[in-house]
């Protein structure tokens, strides 16, 4: 069976942030139509990984490309064209706070289209009854609990039908039942629209339940790599200490620091 | 003293590198206007929040200003015996001078501190970054929009302050101190001028206006996203465009008035 090329690449990235090395030369691609999740522990550097795929961010060396084009070599405008592909789900969900729900869900559709104003209704009722908000478009953002302005903003990240969804730790703080709902809704998504997804995430349990592949990073490199039950199966240290959450491992819980003892008995000057 | 030199050399670099980015900032506005010119529902909607939620505002200060002056006025005037140019006076400080900057500082506390915190928290929320990724550019979506609005309205504005303030001396003045009626109508009108007064004082009103909003809206865009950083780009707002607005309230006068 031939492979389909990747929707997107990643060769040889480097990005730093002042002195701090977030990735250090890291390659990932991402595969048509297949959930991928990228997980790490916080402060890995997930959520600016999404950035720089989405070109808000440039990289320092190397290269990332989104079907078949080099984000940061294109001209503001071919961005903007390439951008309408991708959906960004953002961890706030990020909803115009002025507009109710189906304004907001109708705004990139009224932006980016020519389309009348019952085609828009007709199409905004489609997606949020995808998300299952049909009922609530009447509610303004600050209205609506975490859970739902998320799926709210998933509908409105797929009002254009895009090609993929980048999704920015899409299970942080929900209860148990929205969590569940989300997962769900992922997935059968993906499906349905024939979409790729990104997860960035830390939710182990959750996100390996739907991801189809999964990158593992750790201190700006890519640890480990494979399908759910290859992690799962991991040699290395890193990934193992992470899918089982061990507070003992490669992964310290203590930002580094000079000898406690030492610390304590430090004159009053050095705080 | 190293030291001391380091940090002014800092100093001197960072706000060198924002008078860099604000003016790429406002390159970026200008280059918008097309864009929002074509729509004119996105215009409304900034002209109604910007301009007319002031309206009240503007007013009572107009009027109020325009109390003190006929008050005052009256009092000096009188002594003189010439208390018939009362007109003259409370319109001349008016449309020259107290319109135009007084009602710039409260625009710049009304409507320019209002647009800095209502930009800073989109940025803080995300919605700035969540429209470019929906590959809409919050520039000309946000921005260009309500810069548009703020200097529409700000010359309007003024024209009611100064309006409103010689209804306020003519009320002190004529109904209260019993100055003639007829000659505080018809020394103002004589003494008057339309190029040299009123539009030289909107002039000044256009200007003030481009700088508060080019500061407002900066300062939000540029505001660090968290609410200490709103709350300090919100005070950097009014706090500049005061400055801005008397140091260049000189210049122009200088320019338009005076033989400096």
């Amino acid at each position: 069976m031939a492979i389909d090329p990747p929707i997107v690449s990643i060769k040889n990235l480097t990005f730093s942030r002042g002195n701090r090395k977030i990735f250090d030369d890291i390659s990932l691609d991402i595969h048509r139509g297949k959930i991928t999740a990228i997980m790490g522990p916080s402060g890995t550097g997930k959520t600016t990984l999404l950035k720089i795929i989405g070109g808000q961010l440039r990289p320092d060396k190397g290269s990332v490309s989104v079907n078949g084009q080099n984000v940061h070599q294109l001209s503001l405008k071919n961005l903007y064209q390439l951008r309408k592909n991708m959906g960004m789900l953002f961890q706030s969900g990020a909803l115009l706070t002025d507009m109710d729900v189906y304004n907001n869900v109708a705004f990139p559709l009224r932006e980016h289209t020519q389309l009348n104003e019952s085609m828009i209704r007709s199409l905004v009722l489609m997606k949020l009854e995808a998300v299952g908000l049909r009922g609530a478009r009447h509610l303004m953002s600050s209205e609506l609990s975490g859970g739902m302005a998320r799926r709210v903003a998933l509908a409105r990240a797929i009002a254009l039908d895009p090609l993929m969804i980048m999704y920015d730790e899409p299970f942080t703080g929900q209860d148990p039942i929205s969590m569940a709902t989300l997962v769900q809704l992922i997935k059968t998504l993906n499906v349905t629209l024939k979409l790729t997804s990104i997860i960035v995430s830390h939710d182990v349990k959750e996100t390996a339940a739907i991801a189809d592949y999964i990158y593992v990073l750790s201190q700006g490199k890519v640890v480990g790599h494979g399908s759910p039950e290859m992690i799962e199966q991991s040699g290395s240290d890193w990934v193992q200490q992470f899918m089982n959450g061990n507070a003992n491992g490669p992964v310290h819980f203590h930002f580094p620091a000079n000898d406690y003892a030492d610390d304590l008995f430090a004159s009053e000057d050095t705080i | 003293m190293i030291e001391l030199l380091t940090q002014l050399g800092e100093k001197t670099r960072d706000s060198f590198t924002k008078l860099g980015r604000s003016s790429f900032f406002l390159m970026q506005i200008m280059a918008g206007t097309m864009d929002v010119l074509r729509r004119p529902a996105l215009l409304s909607k900034q002209l109604y929040s910007v301009g007319v939620l002031s309206f009240f505002l503007i007013s009572i200060s107009g009027l109020f200003v325009g109390m003190v002056l006929g008050l005052q006025g009256y009092y000096i005037l009188s002594n003189f015996g010439a208390d018939e140019a009362l007109g003259v006076m409370v319109a001349t400080s008016l449309v020259r001078e107290l319109g135009p900057v007084v009602g710039a500082l409260l625009f710049a506390g009304r409507a320019g501190s209002a647009l800095t915190a209502e930009i800073g928290l989109m940025k803080a929320t995300e919605q700035l970054s969540g429209m470019e990724m929906m590959a809409i550019d919050p520039i000309k979506r946000i921005i260009t929009p309500r810069f548009l609005a703020g200097i529409i309205s700000l010359p309007l504005l003024t024209a009611l302050f100064s309006s409103i303030g010689v209804l306020g001396g003519h009320l002190v003045g004529v109904e209260m101190l019993g100055v003639d009626e007829g000659s505080y109508w018809s020394q103002m009108q004589a003494a008057l001028d339309v190029y040299d007064d009123i539009l030289n004082g909107i002039i000044k009103s256009f200007v003030f206006g481009f700088v508060i909003l080019w500061i407002a809206l900066f300062e939000g865009y540029d505001a660090i996203p968290t609410s200490e950083g709103v709350s300090r780009a919100t005070t950097r707002t009014v706090v500049n465009s005061a400055f801005a607005i008397l140091g260049l309230d000189f210049i122009l006068t200088a320019l338009m008035f005076g033989d400096i």
